[in-house]
């Protein structure tokens, strides 16, 4: 049984009302199935349960609200299945449409910061080195550990909003120091340092994430170069092919200056090289489409574009024009896109024919007008996802090859 | 013969075995049908509504545990769930569909020389109190 403290059975027993009280019997549940001694406090939360996956979605966060939930931390929230900034970009059943509006607009109720993005960690909510917090969503849980070193276990459905409406979690997982320590290596090739960061991200990303299932990695030979994006893009594609929830990045990840702090000085399992052929074939494994096909849409900011990527897109709308039957979608929070409009971006971004999408994602919602032909994007999450989601041949490219297909109005690769 | 197990959510449920591998219910259940429709899975096709459901754990993502309570309130549900390792996705899963809907999914863990009892059994009752759990078979 998990040990409760008095605090743990004032939230239990009603006397902080009843949606604490139904929050907490899911946390003790849930932590005695996962085994933890004991329950810890958190310092913020991010929640996944307001996108729309059917009534049982809806019915779960209007019980919370009835019994008078409020959250405990500061919590913010993934996307929805609305762009609410831009509501006549849905084109989905107006039934689902209006389910999905009310399950966003029920977690603001709850009290939750209305940032309706998926990746927390390019808010003012960002967490620091340590703290404990409790974030769903997979890209944003393999980033907090990872990039930044905070520490949460990989939370989900109706235990995010458990773990925000009473500020504890079960020490269990990631929380758990030891559980964090790599126990398999991978090492990146020197010859693959001259790829596009972005590409070579996604390519280390995917190929990790297929191969070390749910353990800790510890990657060595990353270019010191790489962005925060690039391990954003890295992460993101690794908790897609498989079920990455933290790395190292060897060099650049907090937990990692050297290969012995990531791994606790223990001898990893396995070590594994990476080979070139091998990363250039987990790029290929990305795309269903071939070279010269016809593209009929740019899908960006799967995770959510930030405001250093805008920044690298930026110059190459110069001069740019894109293919009449070229849709370009670049997906952000909502929060970057008013500081985009306060630089002038926002107007130069939609005269060279950008469609900015808020609050949600081209991937997990309808909003693309025309998916007939191939669309392009240089996110390995969105590669992953869209063609089972929506239906249509997906091919993954570096940001500079997405624009120079999006002129030619077919798929264009750089790179051999 | 009756098995002594760990119950991880309450509830009786009673059925034909159903022993499959572990099966994420996102993107391998269709809770309107109440058939496996990962096309990767042994099972394809085959319908979990009413069986005893006996996999060695769970799988995948933490989205199951929406699948599991969609299932439980459509009635598409297995009537109980035995497994060889504790899954927290589907007890949330199972704990949120009896608060919204009061329809019980009892989950309970098997030791497993008991668990591989199970597997070759045709038919199981399930009975899980607050903590411990009961497997009849036949």
């Amino acid at each position: 049984m998990i040990r409760l403290d008095d605090h743990d059975r004032a939230l239990l027993d009603g006397s902080r009302g009843a949606a604490t009280a139904f929050a907490m019997r899911l946390l003790v549940r849930y932590g005695e199935a996962v085994g933890a001694p004991h329950f810890i406090d958190i310092t913020r939360a991010h929640i996944d349960g307001c996108l729309y996956h059917g009534e049982a979605s809806l019915d779960f966060a209007e019980h919370v609200l009835r019994l008078g939930g409020k959250v405990r931390v500061p919590t913010t929230l993934n996307v929805g299945s609305m762009d609410l900034i831009h509501p006549e970009l849905f084109r989905g059943a107006p039934a689902l449409g209006s389910a999905g509006r009310r399950l966003m607009e029920v977690h603001e109720a709850l009290g939750c910061i209305s940032s309706f993005t998926c990746a927390p960690y390019q808010t003012l909510f960002r967490p620091m080195l340590g703290e404990q917090i409790a974030w769903a969503e997979s890209n944003a849980i393999v980033f907090a550990n990872s990039v930044i070193g905070a520490r949460t276990a990989r939370y989900g459905d109706f235990i995010d909003l458990a773990a925000a409406l009473t500020g504890r979690v079960p020490y269990a997982g990631l929380h758990v120091p030891e559980n964090r320590q790599a126990t398999v290596v991978f090492t990146v090739p020197a010859a693959v340092a001259a790829w596009p960061a972005d590409a070579l991200a996604v390519a280390v990303g995917s190929l990790v994430g297929e191969r070390a299932g749910n353990e800790i990695t510890a990657i060595t030979g990353l270019p010191g170069g790489l962005s925060e994006d690039d391990l954003k893009a890295l992460g993101a594609v690794g908790a897609s092919s498989g079920a990455m929830a933290m790395f190292h990045a060897v060099g650049l990840t907090p937990e990692a200056p050297d290969v012995e702090a990531a791994t606790g000085g223990v001898e990893p399992a396995v070590v594994e090289a990476l080979s070139e052929a091998d990363l250039t074939a987990a790029i290929g494994r990305l795309s269903t489409a071939r070279p010269g096909m016809p593209v009929s849409a740019i899908a960006l900011g799967t995770p959510h574009f930030s405001l250093a990527e805008f920044g690298r897109l930026m110059p190459l709308i110069d001069g740019f024009r894109r293919a009449p039957s070229v849709d370009l979608y670049v997906n952000t929070a909502r929060d970057t896109h008013a500081e985009l409009a306060a630089r002038g971006w926002l107007a130069r971004l939609e005269a060279a024919g950008f469609t900015l999408v808020v609050d949600t994602c081209t991937y997990v919602t309808s909003v693309m007008r025309e998916i007939s032909g191939v669309v392009m994007t240089n996110s390995g999450k969105w590669a992953h996802y869209a063609p089972g989601n929506l239906g249509i041949d997906v091919a993954f490219g570096s940001l500079e090859e997405c624009m120079a297909s999006a002129a030619a109005g077919r798929v264009v690769r750089r790179r051999p | 013969m009756k098995l002594a197990g760990r119950s991880l959510t309450p509830g009786s449920g009673e059925g034909p075995v159903a022993v499959v591998p572990p099966l994420s219910f996102w993107g391998g259940y269709d809770p309107e049908t109440g058939t496996i429709i990962d096309r990767h899975h042994q099972a394809h096709g085959r319908s979990l509504a009413g069986v005893v459901l006996v996999m060695p754990s769970g799988r995948g993502s933490s989205s199951s545990s929406t699948v599991l309570a969609e299932a439980i309130r459509l009635g598409t549900a297995p009537s109980a769930i035995v497994l060889a390792e504790p899954d927290p996705i589907l007890v949330v899963g199972a704990m949120v569909a009896e608060e919204l809907y009061g329809r019980r999914c009892p989950i309970v863990v098997l030791a497993q020389a008991d668990y591989a009892r199970v597997v070759s059994a045709v038919r199981a009752e399930v009975v899980a109190d607050s903590a411990a759990a009961s497997v009849t078979i036949a």
